[in-house]
């Protein structure tokens, strides 16, 4: 089966098709996400998880997902309706829209645009906007400080991410994610790029832990302090996307990771002499949620594991610690690009 | 140097960390600490000093042995308990005396602290031993502890 698709030489209707493809597969995937994490932090933490709604309580969330479905959308009587009511669309659209750029194997890639790493940068500071105005418009303390809490936190973790990434950009000299994936055909990046790749690998994971709002970088929730942060008055299917999104988010961190530094679809190079990609081009989809679970498991384990960090750590560490190595880490990277001590397969 | 130093410290503590719920991720499936829900009712033993609500036993001939003497009420710490008596001619000995009509225990006030069991000198009332205690209306857990038409059972109060 091959799903080759351009949206340029394809009309609406193809549109149209596979983005119902790709919302219905990634809400259930969200879904199942929230379960896997529930799991696992279960496991984590010598508990069994949900086990009552199905086999395993594999139908936990979607029991969940119902239940939000038919509750009813309650809000506060000052809150700016129209910003109240906008804000859990911007954070929806702005996640399920970065997923249209990831190649999940040679074949399928709804969107393969040129600038892939700028747009997915772009797209995933949009939904920070919606987390403000959600904040702002719910006219609630808790929330506003949620929001605030998560613009500050976003926009500095932001340049971490985006300096992380463009230390790997100055080893493919590209930004297309299809051809960051070919030229790591000589070897996934973070082996050519052996020190600074694994020192942007880390920043990327911290900061992208960050951007995602997630403990141990969860200031803008913040159960304990804050009710639920920047989302307290939302009910129903509108606090359901924001909990969705989170999700997504998570995925989308992952996937840029596995993309970047773990050769996205690619099979680990001991494999190729196989060559059951040639004869299966599918499978890398395989090999690509493969990678991206495994490092959504380490943000989970980053999750519990780790305290959290008060506002003021937060910007030290982000600040005085990761930026500056950064922009050492780019000196370095491209030192060694320059000199040609890349590791090639 | 501390600059570089303190991030060396910060990583090593945070892989110390890492390693320790790895640690327990991979061991959990066999000694995950969770209290499974007692689903096999059938079978199910309960523990002896297990506290459900508080019920007043009767026997077949429909007798307790609460002489309404009001210690539980007393003991109670939130009033949990309210005895309704009243005074009554006793068809054996024919002499007027202190009767329960109603021994009226409020489930969904009472903490389970048990004073109440403790002060009994008659043992009327004891622990029973269910778990399963919601229902849809509260007035349900106001309780009336003596069934309807019992009485104490003779030679308690000598
Ligand atoms: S157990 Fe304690 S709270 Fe409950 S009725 Fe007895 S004395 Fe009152
Ligand atoms: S239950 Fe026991 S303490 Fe309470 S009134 Fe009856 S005999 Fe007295």
């Amino acid at each position: 089966m091959i799903l080759s698709i351009n949206i340029v030489e394809n009309n609406m209707l193809n549109m149209l098709l596979i983005a119902a493809i790709y919302l219905g597969i990634f809400s259930v995937a969200g879904l199942f996400l929230v379960l896997l994490e529930r799991k696992v932090a279960a496991w984590f933490q010598l508990r069994l998880g949900p086990n009552r709604v199905g086999p395993w309580g594999l139908l936990q969330t979607m029991a969940d997902a119902l239940k939000l479905v038919s509750k009813e959308l309650t809000g506060t009587v000052k809150a700016d309706k129209f910003l109240y009511n906008l804000a859990p669309y911007f954070v929806i659209i702005s996640s399920l829209m970065a997923l249209a750029v990831f190649p999940f194997t040679q074949e399928f890639q709804a969107f393969d645009i040129n600038i892939g790493i700028f747009f997915l940068i772009a797209i995933s500071s949009i939904g920070v906007i919606g987390i403000l105005l959600g904040g702002w418009a719910s006219n609630n303390k808790f929330a506003l400080i949620g929001a605030m809490r998560s613009g500050v936190q976003t926009i500095s973790y932001e340049l971490s991410v985006g300096l992380s990434l463009v230390t790997m950009v100055l080893l493919t000299g590209t930004l297309q994610l299809s051809e960051i994936i070919e030229v790591q055909k000589n070897g996934w990046l973070i082996v050519q790029g052996h020190i600074p790749a694994i020192i942007a690998f880390m920043i990327y994971m911290i900061a992208g832990t960050a951007e995602t709002n997630r403990a141990p970088f969860d200031m803008v929730e913040a159960e304990s302090e804050l009710g639920a942060g920047f989302h307290t008055e939302y009910s129903g299917m509108k606090f359901a996307y924001f909990f969705l999104a989170e999700f997504i988010n998570m995925f989308i961190i992952a996937a840029i990771a596995a993309t970047v530094f773990f050769g996205g679809w690619l099979e680990p190079a001991w494999l190729t002499p196989l060559g059951i990609a040639e004869v299966f081009p599918a499978i890398g989809v395989f090999w690509f949620l493969g990678k991206t679970f495994a490092l959504v498991f380490l943000m989970m384990w980053f999750r519990w594991t780790f305290p959290r960090l008060r506002v003021d750590q937060l910007l030290t560490l982000e600040w005085k610690y990761l930026l500056p190595l950064n922009l050492l880490n780019i000196v370095l990277m491209a030192l060694i690009v320059w000199l040609g001590l890349t590791i090639q397969i | 140097m501390s600059y570089f130093g303190d991030i060396y410290k910060g990583i090593k503590t945070l892989l110390t960390g890492m390693s320790v719920t790895g640690k327990v991720f991979l061991n959990n499936k066999n000694n995950s600490i969770t209290q499974q829900y007692p689903d096999n009712r059938e079978t199910l033993k309960m523990f002896n000093r297990f506290r459900g609500e508080v019920v007043m036993p009767h026997n077949e001939k429909n007798e307790h042995t609460c002489t309404g003497c009001q210690k539980c009420e007393i003991a109670c710490p939130n009033g949990s308990i309210e005895i309704i008596w009243d005074r009554q001619i006793d068809p054996e000995s024919g002499k007027k005396k202190k009767m329960i009509d109603q021994h009226i225990y409020h489930l969904g006030m009472c903490t389970m602290c048990g004073l109440c069991i403790e002060a009994c000198p008659t043992d009327a009332i004891l622990w029973a031993q269910n778990y399963e205690n919601s229902v849809y209306d509260r007035s349900a857990l106001t309780k009336v502890l003596n069934q309807p038409g019992s009485k104490i059972m003779p030679g308690v109060e000598d």
